[in-house]
């Protein structure tokens, strides 16, 4: 008798991002219109900031013209780089460099 | 709040968010508010859309948009072009309808007697709205950090002038809604 199983099988890790070592970033880049207190703003609201790391982040963003707000796995990345959009950031999606 | 304050949003003591606006400044938003809605259009097609994919939230034929207001609003996600409208067949429709869906719960606020309670999902509405209608006037007077617009040549009715003062008075707006806002969270 083979041994089958109709039963799903658990506790299977499926990984996608097979290079950990270098993960992917959301870049907002600086915009002439978005005001510093919005951004500051979305900052804290979708990522939970403190107001002190949202501004240090906003002033990156401001001073650098760019900065990697967050890192993480591509689909993650991919669902705040949306997230950024939906509030009128410009953000994208890249590799850590 | 009473009538003989500014207008504006202001959070009361209760924290609740309120807004009053003088008649012109609900008509002078009103028709902001109509050209938003042509501007976020759909585009008509001349194939339909697969029903299914239209379900789910793709736009098979979503690219990068022509006109650069609309290319600000709905930006490239990924700095490859290919990659980056890849990204949009899965995401534009989406980000279209929660921008069309925030314009209809402005205009309906808007109808309201004055001064209006904001529920939550009005205040990011509103937030929503006036950033994406100061992105879009700002692009289209091509602003820019360095160079202070210089209206003093400018004659009373210029539109470019007219544009002018209308994307300050949507800044003066939604700093004081960021302010309101705000202060519920730290």
């Amino acid at each position: 008798m083979v041994d089958v199983s109709i039963v799903p099988v658990e506790d299977v890790e499926v990984t996608t991002d097979t290079d950990v070592a270098t993960p992917w970033v959301c870049i907002v880049w600086n915009d002439p219109v978005n005001l510093m207190s919005y951004v500051t703003y979305v900052f804290m609201t979708y990522f939970g900031f403190s107001r002190a790391k949202a501004e240090q982040f906003m002033l990156e963003v401001h001073r650098d013209g760019r900065s990697a707000v967050a890192s993480g796995s591509r689909d993650q990345m991919e669902r705040d780089v949306t997230a950024m959009h939906s509030y009128g950031l410009w953000a994208t999606v890249s590799r850590e460099t | 709040m009473g009538l003989l304050d500014p207008p504006g949003f202001r959070r009361n003591r209760l924290g609740q968010v309120w807004l009053h606006l003088t008649d012109h400044e609900r008509a002078l938003l009103s028709g902001l508010l109509d050209q938003m809605a042509v501007l976020l259009a759909p585009p008509e097609r001349v194939v339909p859309l697969d029903p299914l994919a239209e379900l789910i939230g793709i736009d098979e034929a979503a690219t990068r948009p022509e006109d650069p207001a609309l290319a600000r609003l709905f930006p490239d996600a990924y700095s490859d072009p290919e990659e980056a409208d890849a990204f949009r067949r899965f995401t534009q429709a989406d980000l279209r309808s929660g921008k069309l869906a925030s314009l209809t719960l402005v205009a309906t606020s808007l109808q309201h007697k004055m001064p209006t309670r904001l529920n939550e999902d009005e205040q990011r509405a509103w937030l929503g709205v006036l950033n994406d209608l100061r992105l879009t006037l700002g692009t289209r007077l091509e602003m820019s950090e360095d160079s202070e617009p210089d209206l003093a040549d400018l004659a009373e009715d210029d539109p470019i002038r007219v544009q002018h003062l209308i994307y300050d008075w949507l800044t003066y707006h939604q700093d004081r809604l960021i302010t309101a806002m705000s202060r519920g969270l730290r």
